[in-house]
């Protein structure tokens, strides 16, 4: 039985770019430039790595996401991803993180899987919760936050770093997995892999292929409501000195100015 | 008055600061119940208590370390249900944005995470987020259920408020999942005995400028010289030169203290995400045009070989 994986990658705002949020304070993605979260290189990597030791294996990118979230789709299937599913819907505008990770389970069920991995947080929200309301949702083990993951007779195991302890884990398939940025570089795309990508299956679903009614999801359907977004002023200028032999002591005597000394 | 539920981060009875800061937010929107999980569990009241806790709810049991978040969401859902809370509140880890995150899904709830500062509303409490790399700063609250919001160190003053602190065994029934993630073997971390790096008043940071492991004995020589804790940049760690535990920014550890101190780091947006927030930051660099000059209250520009050795011994004669 060959091994379904199923690669969840979102399409965020260029975290260089002027990010900023739209009139109903939602993220702007209209005037910054999108791309594949950084963070979800490293879950297709290690997906790719994990379809390379098994036997069998299929590895599908799924997005949900506006129209040029297809960008990010591309460049998954260029690194050597097999197929895609992308959940667009004009009503997912403005979903939050329990409306996505709905959205997400839904579409993950509908696809089949054995494994589905994950990106330690997006870029732009970085709230880091959706793989953790994957697996709740989904009702299989969590196995998140993984700098080295491996799968092998239907185990993933994996190790934890966390706060104060570093832990191994072990769970059955199906499971949710997610991997951090200490889990390997992820590949750059071939050119080979750019001009096969262009050939492979992209399927569109929208909320009704999901059985989900719009008020479920977009603002509507957000369980948070956010009240008002404000820039954060600029700090006032400081003072810079160039050090010219007393920097070092310039700068102790602003420590002790500010009463750190 | 609402009970406002507490979840504690605590490791073998001894609570962690962030969650005494949870006592103080908790205290602004009601009265603060605890729920204590694990080893020691029951050794928290006394420190709790002294932080406001008007209960204390613990429970033990061999699950909580041997596998992973599930058993902890079960437990907390135990104590929403006993104590109908206005509001549950947990510290912004990443396991416990995994354990809230759950929870919220569980019962329904919307959830806040990363919140910076916390304010009783005429709809519930407003929460304060700070996003896009702290460029801007948002309010919002939970429209719907109880609201579940994750609040980072270093967001609130821990002050004394001495209250009951009353300890009630919490009755727990584990869900099929709880067993799902088994925890096959744990390293815990060796302390350093330096403050741990979310939850210090002063960090103080190396980069690329470092140059080489055994060149961050002078930063880790500031660094006591103030009492502070040794961060590093990704520059840093991806060379080896720091451990990832240490890394600021974005997929590192964010931190908010009164003093942050960049020595040989550029500034990038992903550095920035995790450190912006901080009251006062200085930085040394060689480079003028380093982007980390935009965000500093004083910066030095120079070498850091020179300048650093000097700050330390000039910290040094000063504290005598
Ligand atoms: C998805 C993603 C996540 C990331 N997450 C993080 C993160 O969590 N944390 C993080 O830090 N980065 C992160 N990065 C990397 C980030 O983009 C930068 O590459 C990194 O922060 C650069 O580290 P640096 O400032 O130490 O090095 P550099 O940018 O190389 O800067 C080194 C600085 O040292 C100065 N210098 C050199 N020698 C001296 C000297 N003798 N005296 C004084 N100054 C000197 C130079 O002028 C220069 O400004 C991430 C990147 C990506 C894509
Ligand atoms: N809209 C989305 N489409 C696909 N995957 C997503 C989406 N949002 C979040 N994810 C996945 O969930 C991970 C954590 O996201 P977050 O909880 O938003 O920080 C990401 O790294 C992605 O793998």
């Amino acid at each position: 039985m060959s091994l379904r994986i199923v690669v969840t990658v979102k399409y965020v705002p260029d975290a260089t770019g002027d990010r900023h949020f739209a009139d109903d304070l939602t993220v702007d993605r209209d005037d910054v430039d999108g791309l594949l979260s950084e963070l979800d290189e490293y879950a297709v990597e290690q997906a790719l790595q994990i379809a390379e030791e098994a036997d069998d294996a299929e590895v599908t990118v799924l997005t949900v996401g506006p129209e040029d979230a297809k960008d990010a789709l591309r460049k998954a299937l260029s690194m050597g991803a097999d197929k895609a599913i992308h959940v667009e819907d004009d009503d997912l505008h403005g979903t939050d993180a329990m409306g996505t990770s709905l959205v997400l389970a839904k579409a993950i069920e509908k696809a089949g899987y054995d494994l589905v991995i994950s990106g330690m947080a997006s870029t732009d929200g970085a709230a880091g919760v959706v793989p953790a309301l994957l697996a709740e949702r989904l009702g299989v083990p969590q196995v998140t936050l993984l700098s080295e993951v491996a799968v092998e007779d239907g185990v993933v195991t994996g190790r934890r770093d966390g706060d104060t302890a570093s832990e191994q884990l072990q769970a059955q398939l199906p499971a949710v997995v997610s991997v951090t940025d200490q889990s390997g570089e992820a590949r750059y795309p071939s050119f080979k892999g750019i001009m096969a990508a262009k050939k492979k299956p992209v399927q569109a679903w929208d909320l009704s292929d999901l059985d989900i009614e719009a008020e479920e999801v977009g603002l509507e359907g957000a369980w948070t409501k956010v009240e008002s977004a404000t820039e954060r002023p600029a700090r006032t200028a400081g003072t810079i000195v160039k050090d010219e032999g007393e920097g070092g002591k310039q700068l102790a005597e602003f420590l002790a100015s500010q009463k750190f000394i | 008055m609402a009970e406002v539920l507490v979840y504690v981060d605590h490791v073998d009875g001894a609570v962690r600061k962030p969650t005494l800061e949870l006592l103080t937010l908790a205290r602004r929107i009601g009265e603060p119940v605890a729920v204590a999980l694990g080893a020691g569990a029951e050794n928290t009241a006394s420190t709790l208590a002294e932080h406001g806790a008007t209960r204390v709810l613990t429970h033990d049991a061999a699950e909580y370390a041997d596998y992973l978040v599930v058993p902890k969401v079960d437990a907390l859902q135990a104590a929403y249900e006993a104590v109908s809370p206005a509001a549950v509140l947990v510290s912004s880890s990443a396991e416990g944005k995994e354990i809230a995150a759950r929870l919220a899904l569980r019962i329904g709830s919307g959830i806040i995470t990363d919140a910076v500062d916390l304010e009783a509303g005429a709809e519930g409490p407003v929460a304060t987020q700070s996003v896009f790399a702290a460029s801007f700063s948002t309010k919002s609250r939970v429209s719907k259920g109880t609201p579940v919001i994750t609040v980072k160190p270093n967001s609130a003053a821990v002050e004394a408020a001495p209250a009951a602190g009353a300890v009630e065994a919490l009755a727990v029934s584990f869900s099929a999942q709880a067993t799902g993630t088994k925890v096959t073997a744990r390293t815990p971390r060796e302390s350093t005995g330096r403050p741990d790096l979310t939850e210090a008043a002063i960090v103080v940071s190396g980069g690329r400028g470092v140059n080489g492991a055994e060149n961050f004995s002078i930063i880790e020589a500031l660094a006591d010289s103030l009492g502070a804790a040794v961060g590093a940049s990704r520059a840093a760690v991806d060379a080896g030169w720091y451990p990832h535990t240490n890394q600021v920014g974005q997929t590192g550890k964010s931190v908010s203290p009164q003093l942050y101190i960049a020595s040989g780091i550029s500034g990038a947006i992903q550095h920035r995400a995790g450190m912006q927030t901080s009251k006062t930051i200085v930085a040394i660099n060689k480079d003028a045009e380093a982007p980390i000059f935009e965000l500093v209250d004083y910066g030095v520009v120079g070498d850091l070989f020179e300048v650093v050795p000097q700050l330390t011994e000039e910290i040094k004669s000063r504290k005598g």
